[in-house]
């Protein structure tokens, strides 16, 4: 085992780790807004907005991250350029990067997986706690960010947990839109110094601590809400 | 504003069918200030129908509805029954009706203190030390002092229930509506509601009341009444509907609790 190359490549390695934790708090923080939108889209919308909102949850669920990130960087991306003005405009630095269609597929992906959660959870908030509300005289949106939202998140929370982690494992598919995250910096060392292990087991390394402070972070917000059991 | 001459609460010709049931067949109710309006009757008469036809939990299909002299606007909605022609005002009125469940309906991720204060904080618009001050004074007189930070999951059902009488009397309501306040309690926990319930009554406080517990309905009531099946079989003075029913439908039910 040698992990001399740690001294040369660590500028590196922070680097990765901070295009990954980019990706994953972009993709979770965006998606839940997102997902709150698809949830109540199905639990208390129209005919029309619960079924494109199913239909969306269905179509991303169904299919691989991988191709829906393909999609949208060779697809969408070979498109942009043809759109007037946008590649003199001030955003192009940032449209041309594998980055950003890297955090917009995981965003609308995490968005569909989160609204199915949510949209359960918002489910099973008993009825008589809502009536409580209206009995009260609260209006429908007061209703929602006081009681309805904040009651189903706190059930939702310990799913939203296993979900972020598994969000976090899926940020190595960004390498292959040459993002240089976490693993892309692992897949460098190896080609530069032969070494095998090494790399994996340091990268390895920052998942498993990333995934403890995702848990631990959970843990403290769910302990603010203590529930008898 | 001649606030006395004016009924606390007034229902009138109120229907409620549920697919093809004919619940409610026009009920009438008034209640002035000060009265404890007892509604008696067996299971599945309607009495819940009736209290949240009220508040329009439920969608009634026709009547009128008018709180402290100002009458609920309503109009035909597309779905059946009547809806609020202004929901601004149904928000208004509701905040003067305190609406109190059988099955208590705390808010299971707000403390006790935090089920009190959220109505007046986020409907009424009042400061949150003006809130806390009155609930805090509430909470003491429901006997919930050393409650005041613990979450609804670690009460008891009769301290869950006295919280939520509190929350009600926070909004300083016009009429308290009471379902069935104690039937979901063990019964060594009714005891400690029905004070509460009735230290209101004895403080004057205008109030609509289903309850099984005959004894304390005769009690506390300045007035009566009996429902079966969707209609109101008779009304009066407790004395005469525990005592000397003036219809046979009264007198099976009331002699089936005789002490
Ligand atoms: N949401 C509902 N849908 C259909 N039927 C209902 C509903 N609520 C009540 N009912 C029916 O209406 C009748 C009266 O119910 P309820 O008002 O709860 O009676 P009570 O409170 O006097 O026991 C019952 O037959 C009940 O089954
Ligand atoms: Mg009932």
């Amino acid at each position: 085992m040698r992990f001399d190359w740690i001294a040369k490549y660590w500028p590196l390695l922070i680097d990765g780790a901070i295009q990954t934790i980019s990706l994953l708090v972009i993709s979770v923080c965006v998606g839940f807004v997102l997902a709150i939108g698809l949830a109540f889209a199905q639990v208390s919308g129209g005919l029309l907005s619960r079924n494109l909102s199913r239909a969306y949850c269905t179509f991303l669920r169904g299919t691989p991250l991988l191709i829906q990130l393909w999609l949208l960087y060779y697809g969408v991306g070979s498109l942009l350029p043809l759109v007037p003005g946008l590649r003199q405009s001030f955003l192009w630095p940032i449209l041309r990067e594998g980055f950003f269609f890297a955090a917009v597929s995981f965003t609308l992906n995490f968005a569909a997986y989160q609204a199915v959660i949510l949209r359960g959870a918002l489910l099973s908030v008993p009825k008589g706690e809502l009536e409580a509300g209206r009995a009260v005289g609260m209006s429908p949106f007061t209703l929602v960010r006081r009681i309805w939202l904040p009651r189903a998140i706190r059930i939702a929370l310990p799913t939203i947990a296993g979900e972020v982690v598994l969000q976090l494992k899926s940020t190595p598919l960004a390498f292959t839109v040459t993002v240089m995250d976490l693993y892309a910096v692992a897949y460098k060392v190896r080609q530069d110094t032969l070494l095998v292990y090494e790399p994996l087991l340091v990268v390895t390394l920052f998942y498993v601590a990333l995934t403890a402070v995702i848990a631990r972070s959970f843990k403290f917000v769910e302990a603010q809400v203590p529930i008898r059991r | 504003m001649p606030q006395t001459s004016v009924a606390a609460l007034q229902v009138e010709n109120i229907h409620k069918t549920f697919s093809g049931l004919e619940v409610l067949r026009g009920i009438s109710l008034e209640a002035n200030s000060g009265d404890v309006l007892s509604i008696i009757g067996s299971s599945g008469s309607g009495k819940s129908t009736l209290l949240r036809c009220i508040n329009l939990l439920e969608k009634p299909d026709q009547g009128r509805i008018i709180v402290a002299g100002e009458e609920l606007k309503l109009k035909p909605a597309r779905q059946g029954g009547l809806e609020p022609v202004d929901r601004r005002q149904l928000e208004r009125l509701r905040t003067g009706l305190g609406m109190v469940f059988q099955s208590f309906n705390l808010w299971a991720h707000r403390t006790v203190l935090e089920n009190l204060i959220e109505a007046p904080i986020h409907v009424q618009g009042k400061s949150r030390r003006e809130a806390i001050e009155k609930a805090e004074a509430l909470l003491a007189k429901v006997g919930l002092s050393d409650k005041r930070d613990v979450y609804p999951a670690f009460l008891s059902g009769g301290q869950q229930q006295r919280a939520a009488i509190a929350r009600a009397l926070c909004m300083d309501p016009a009429v308290m509506l009471f379902d069935e306040p104690t039937s979901a309690l063990d019964p060594e926990l009714v005891g400690e509601v029905l004070k509460v319930i009735r230290d209101l009554a004895e403080e004057g406080r205008t109030m609509l009341l289903v309850t099984h517990e005959m004894a304390f309905a005769r009690d506390v009531s300045s007035h009566v009444v009996f429902l079966d099946k969707g209609d109101i079989a008779e009304q009066g003075p407790p004395q005469q509907i525990f005592d000397a029913p003036l219809t046979e439908r009264a007198r099976a039910f009331t002699s089936g609790f005789s002490r």
